[in-house]
């Protein structure tokens, strides 16, 4: 009797952790979508990640049966925490992007590996009851299929943004990943229809449906251009939330459930949210293949004028208002802190600097943000595009920071042109701009600049962060 | 048709969660600034991790070495995703904090 009273007792505190740890969750995040909230709402939901793991481990009956390996599992986490932290602390703010990348294709692993362990463990009464056709069956195999798309597509995405895989721009390649996407999906409907005894017998099957599924992720991202990573990686972090959730229908497990289903729902808002901060569709991104095309600058007959450092700071200095325009050239050359610098500089000698945000500069949506206030520029100095657009008339120079899309005029004057729509600072309307660039190479959407052609325009070339120091010295000299 | 209809029976509640889930993570994120986008889809990228759950049953279940192996392998990666989701998040917002 004792012993049934203390199941009761172990099993009601689980729940009501999991009922906490969803309510974390869904608090977490809501705190982590205002900005004063949001550092809190992060540690709430890491709390409620907390409870959930512990009491999992304390708690768990499986037909009466405890969690096992104890010993074992704390160690893996050991190790799990360890290596965690320690990336997580030490890679750059820059390469943020590929972070939360990877990151999501190790959960995307983790339900892979869970849906390949529990097949095999499928009761073989249930099979004899319903068939293979059941709902346990069917989110072990989504599970699996949605898991390990997650995780290949993470893993080239992951590559892509650190530079090590190009892309793969074949015309085809929308047929071939439909025809993939059939193929997966065939899997499940023949595993599920197959009169068996036990599931062992279509182990086989699971491990070519998982290279099938290794083989579409692959595929699925290989042809989406860098600047589009952001809402793919977003697009797979939904993804992976799909996955965990599978894996709270097979455990019959509610914070799993909630906990991805949230993810999976808020992850595909956010990628809608920034598909359209690019004004483009999330099918567009997804089968279409971007960039390349647009109008030539030879034929358009411009010529690239370039400036010295000296008069670039003369120009700088005795200027009323500055606008300075960050890309993710900045933020690879690390410029951020020096680039702070020439900004007190100036405002010591009364010139108003801001910082014109757009969306997408830099990798992801707000990467900018973040970079900056790394380096300590005040909140209230960042605006944004749409927000700093109609001041440009009145600006007296405009400084272009390895940014190229983003002020690309291709944007609102020609319609051929694969980014025709997107918003963007309208750099040509300030009185000057200069624009700091390594050479003369294209934008990461591979299409010619016009505004680099523009009267007003003069070019400083050579790595930011060289450049701003250089023109730092030259202000001071003044 | 029969099936899914007693599909449907006995999964009612998980069903009820999932709608709601959806709409409640459609309402919580809806009105986010730009700004916290990154931040965002990271702190969301961490809370998938409750995949570690999974992970750690089917490893307290586990009883031949392949499984044992695999269990591990799936709780490190759980563990991961968790713990350097968490951390990033936290890293990309504690650059905000300061000028508070």
């Amino acid at each position: 009797m004792d012993q049934i009273a203390q199941y009761l007792t172990g099993s009601a505190i689980l729940e009501i952790t999991y009922v906490v740890a969803s309510v974390l969750f869904i608090l977490g995040l809501k705190m982590l979508s205002h900005p004063l909230t949001a550092r809190r709402g992060n540690i709430l939901a890491a709390f409620g990640m907390g409870f959930a793991i512990i009491a999992t481990i304390a708690l768990h009956r499986k037909d009466g049966e405890p969690i096992k390996n104890i010993p074992w599992i704390l160690a893996a986490i050991v190790i799990g925490t360890a290596i965690g932290f320690y990336i997580a602390k030490k890679v750059k703010m820059t390469a943020m992007p590929q972070l939360v990348s990877f990151f999501n294709g190790m959960g995307g692993a983790a339900a892979a590996l869970i849906s390949m362990m529990e097949f095999p463990h499928i009761r073989p009464e249930l099979i004899a009851e319903h068939g293979m056709a059941n709902g346990h069956v069917l989110a072990i195999l989504l599970g699996l299929m949605i898991g390990t798309v997650s995780w290949a597509g993470s893993m080239i995405a992951f590559g892509k943004l650190d530079g090590w895989i190009g892309d793969l721009r074949v015309k085809a390649m929308k047929y071939v990943n439909l025809t993939i996407l059939a193929v997966l999906i065939g899997f499940i409907v023949f595993i599920m229809t197959r009169h068996v005894h036990t599931s062992t017998e279509l182990m086989p099957y699971i491990y070519i449906m998982f290279a099938v599924a290794v083989v579409y992720g692959v595929l699925f991202v290989m042809p989406i251009g860098g600047a589009d990573m952001p809402v793919v990686i977003s697009l797979l972090n939904s993804f992976t939330g799909v996955a965990a959730a599978m894996g709270g229908f097979l455990y019959n497990n509610q914070a799993m459930l909630t906990g991805g289903i949230l993810v999976g729902s808020a992850g595909t808002i956010l990628t809608v949210l920034m598909c359209k901060a690019m004004n483009r569709s999330l099918l567009n991104v997804i089968v279409g293949v971007f960039g390349g095309g647009g109008e030539s600058a030879v034929q358009a007959g411009g010529s690239i004028k370039e400036i010295s450092l000296s008069d670039a700071a003369v120009l700088l200095s005795y200027s009323k208002k500055v606008v300075i325009v960050p890309g993710y050239g900045l933020a690879v050359a690390q410029a951020q802190h020096i680039c702070h610098e020439l900004d007190k500089l100036l405002d010591e000698k009364g010139v108003e600097v801001k910082y014109a945000i757009h969306p997408v500069a830099g990798r992801m949506p707000g990467h900018m943000n973040v970079l900056l206030a790394e380096a300590d520029v005040p909140y209230e100095q960042l605006v944004e595009s749409d927000e700093i657009n109609p001041d440009l008339p009145n600006t007296d120079v405009l400084v272009v920071i390895g940014a190229n899309d983003v002020v690309n005029p291709a944007a609102e004057d020609d319609p051929s042109s694969p980014i025709y729509g997107m918003p963007i600072v309208k750099a040509r309307d300030a009185r000057n701009v200069i624009v700091m660039k390594r050479g003369m190479g294209k934008g990461y959407a591979a299409i010619e600049n016009m505004l680099f052609f523009n009267d007003k325009t003069r070019m400083l070339f050579g790595d930011a962060k060289s450049t701003l120091q250089n023109l730092v010295n030259e202000v001071k000299s003044l | 048709m029969e099936k899914i209809f007693s599909f449907f029976l006995d999964n009612r509640e998980a069903i009820f969660l999932v709608i709601l889930s959806v709409f409640l993570g459609i309402e919580v994120i809806s009105h986010v600034p730009a700004i916290l986008h990154t931040p965002l889809m990271s702190g969301a990228n961490a809370i998938h991790g409750v995949v570690i759950i999974g992970a750690i049953i089917v490893m307290g279940h586990a009883d031949t070495t392949g499984s044992m192996i695999l269990g591990f392998l799936a709780v490190v990666l759980g563990t991961l995703n968790v713990v350097g989701g968490f951390v990033v998040t936290d890293r990309m917002l504690e650059m905000f904090k300061k000028k508070k």
